[in-house]
């Protein structure tokens, strides 16, 4: 945005600039106020009232989480993605649920049960991740075919455990507070999502970790080249995002207090389009964590502002499918390239 | 289908698929058996498909012999023509490169459109020109499927995952979304047509239905598209190695929008036909069957990466799924684990036939 002011050496001007000089996050930020905005004249000062506010913030987690997970999948590269996340999802609930009940009774040690139900659920999704590294990394399976295969598997594992019903697990204080219950007014799973936001962009920016999946997914020749051990990387990038899944799992067990093998059936879709949304490169290399955040917030507005207004759940998918296409032709689609083709005389030749 | 051997050791098979299979065999009696198969199967995947079928039907028969009827026989070639046209869309996309999964919901819409609107305008309308009206319809749907993923230059499972919500939707809020029980007379007559019913002396009775017919069809044309035309050498050019399919001179937008407008194709036909078998239509119906078709394929043999992939073995996987589906419930298994083995088949198939290049 800024580039006027080359040679003001503050350290906060060039901080500022630094801020603004991506396009994609101004978009976004961009398109959260718009969105905002537009809502609030629409459906009236109640949509930026504190109660909604809370509202939207509470929902954010849950697919904000499995587009973390998708994220992760496709900078790693070659043709990178993970379809299972909301199937381990409900897996990690589903057998949470079912296991902890058999040792702990939720009546008489609702802590103890809330730990262990969190404490289950995640590991559930490391095997589950970790299921998904291994297909991926050693088996040699491509991402789409190994996720494709281990979201029938979670998703049938999900419907043998209960026959396909649901399992209901009751009003348990500490667990419904930590789907449900705000501290300093920022409900305690948002806070959650923006903490393992936090630490993955420091694990991404810091670590070696962070740098050999950038690289992986740009070249992975060359990676591989530079003594990379790819196998590794990409084992640990699925095994996170099946943790991260489980997460989600977990949040959406404690938010509706109970599993359902089919809980959102159109997430998968929802968490690419946040992903492309955010500019996070298809083919592997590109993606910032900040985006994907800001792009989940957006999405979440939209989809409120739509419940205040009423539109009808069946036209609400065909809006997302739609943004979806939209946000993949504007990432083609660059628009000063285009301005200078169309008025050369106004970018002379240097 | 000559699929290029990717093992260190297949260092002699390299001239073709013949050959390949004889050195296969002997490489596999020097390195012992369990090698060979491997290499055998790499090349013929679908014998694999095969005796998976074999095992099942034998495991199942085994433990209820009521399994050993014709009529078991007509109910499974009934409800696999749907699939197997679903597949063979799916396999010409595979083939070259891409993935579709916006098929059923091309199909769902075509079939509940064209009911609605031949119940209102044309109730007498003749089955023929139903079908020419799905045909034309799921066409021009997966020609705007082609040309999106050619022009957005962007995954197809991610362009098609777009488009599969948005027709959903749109058919959904605009088509209607109630459930149609009297279908045009067409269709029904077309469902209920036989083209052969036996009546065994025990009783009962076993009809072969006609609309089978119309997957033997699409089968053949299918099998001329890919081994007897320009185009179907263009698909698997392109789906082998796109750059270098262009420096031969093919022409991927032309190849990428004929592969998804086929696919659309059979969709539509695949709908009417679910329609008439079913003798109802329903909004809702075909909705996540995408992934047992993608599996069907797989199952068949044909790799993800594009490349490769038969008319047969896509057939048999198509078999292979529809056995799962439909006649585990003989051997008391109980439906609810028809996904988790359709996922482990995938997870099974996919690492046998798993290509390692980085080595």
């Amino acid at each position: 945005m800024s580039t006027q002011s080359p040679q003001k050496e503050l350290a906060a001007n060039s901080f500022a600039a630094r801020l603004f000089a991506d396009r994609q996050l101004n978009f976004l930020l961009l398109t959260n106020v718009a969105v905002l905005a537009a809502a609030t004249l629409l459906a009236g000062a109640d949509f930026i009232g504190l109660y909604n506010l809370q509202s939207m913030a509470a929902q954010v987690p849950e697919l904000g989480l499995l587009a973390l997970g998708v994220m992760l999948a496709m900078i790693s590269g070659n043709g990178g993605i993970d379809l299972s996340g909301i199937a381990l999802a409900n897996l990690s609930g589903m057998v949470a649920g079912l296991l902890t009940a058999l040792v702990v009774s939720p009546d008489e040690a609702p802590l103890a049960y809330t730990l262990m139900f969190l404490g289950i659920a995640i590991g559930v999704g490391l095997i589950g991740g970790m299921l998904n590294g291994v297909l991926i990394a050693w088996a040699g399976l491509t991402p789409i075919l190994a996720t494709l295969g281990t979201q029938l598997l979670f998703t049938g594992a999900a419907v043998v455990l209960t026959n396909g019903s649901a399992l209901r697990l009751g009003y348990i204080e500490p667990l419904d507070d930590f789907g449900n219950a705000t501290m300093l007014g920022v409900p305690l799973c948002f806070a959650l999502f923006l903490a393992i936001a936090g630490l993955i962009t420091v694990v991404l920016r810091f670590t070696p970790f962070g740098v050999h999946l950038y690289l992986l997914g740009t070249n992975a020749k060359a990676a591989r080249y530079a003594g990379i051990a790819s196998q590794r990387v990409i084992f640990l990038t699925y095994t996170v995002c099946g943790i991260l899944a489980s997460v989600a799992g977990a949040i959406i067990a404690a938010r509706t207090s109970s599993v359902k093998w089919d809980y959102g059936s159109s997430y998968v879709m929802i968490a690419i389009l946040i992903v492309v949304a955010a500019g996070v490169r298809p083919e592997g290399g590109y993606g910032r964590l900040i985006c994907v955040v800001l792009s989940a917030t957006a999405l979440q507005l939209l989809s409120s502002m739509f419940n205040f207004l009423d539109v009808s759940n069946f036209f609400r998918d065909c809006a997302w499918g739609l943004m979806l296409l939209i946000f993949l032709a504007v990432s083609r689609f660059d628009a000063r390239a285009w301005w200078q083709a169309q008025f050369p005389a106004k970018f002379p030749a240097k | 289908m000559k699929s290029e051997p990717k093992q260190a050791g297949l260092r002699d098979a390299r001239t073709g698929s013949r050959a390949g299979l004889r050195a296969g065999l002997r490489a596999g009696l020097r390195a012992g058996l369990r090698a060979g198969l491997r290499e055998f199967l790499l090349h013929y995947p679908a014998v694999f498909t095969l005796l998976l079928i074999i095992l099942v039907s034998a495991v199942v028969g085994t433990i209820n012999p009521n399994f050993w009827q014709l009529s078991t026989l007509f109910d499974m070639l009934r409800s696999s023509v749907v699939t197997g046209l679903f597949a063979l869309g799916v396999l010409i996309v595979l083939a070259a490169g891409g993935l579709d999964v916006s098929f059923t919901a091309i199909a769902a819409f075509t079939m509940y459109a064209i009911t609605v609107a031949v119940l209102k305008h044309a109730p007498n309308l003749s089955i023929g020109v139903i079908m020419l009206c799905g045909a034309v319809g799921g066409t021009l749907f997966g020609a705007v499927n082609g040309l999106l993923v050619h022009t957005l230059r962007a995954p197809s499972l991610i362009v098609t995952i777009g488009t599969q919500y948005v027709l959903r939707s749109l058919l959904l809020t605009f088509v209607g979304t109630a459930l149609i029980i009297n279908v045009p007379a067409a269709m029904e007559s077309f469902g209920t047509l036989a083209l052969w019913t036996y009546l065994p002396a025990s009783g009962g009775r076993a009809i072969l239905p006609a609309f089978v017919l119309v997957l033997v069809v699409a089968a053949g044309v299918t099998w001329w598209l890919l081994n007897r035309t320009l185009m179907g050498r263009a698909v698997f050019a392109i789906g082998g190695n796109l750059a270098v399919a262009e420096r031969l001179g093919y022409n991927p937008r032309v190849v990428q929008v004929f592969v998804f407008a086929y696919a659309g194709l059979l969709a539509g036909i695949g709908g009417i036909v679910h329609v008439s078998s079913n003798r109802l239509a329903n909004p809702f119906d075909l909705t996540g069957t995408e992934l047992d078709v993608i599996a069907a394929v797989i199952l068949g043999g044909a790799r993800i990466t594009g490349g490769s992939g038969t008319v047969l073995g896509t057939l048999l996987g198509v078999v292979l799924v529809t056995l799962v589906n439909n006649v585990l419930i003989l051997a008391g298994v109980p439906s609810t684990w028809q996904k988790v083995i359709v996922g482990a088949f995938i997870i099974l198939a996919g690492s046998m036939f798993a290509v390692r290049t980085a080595r």
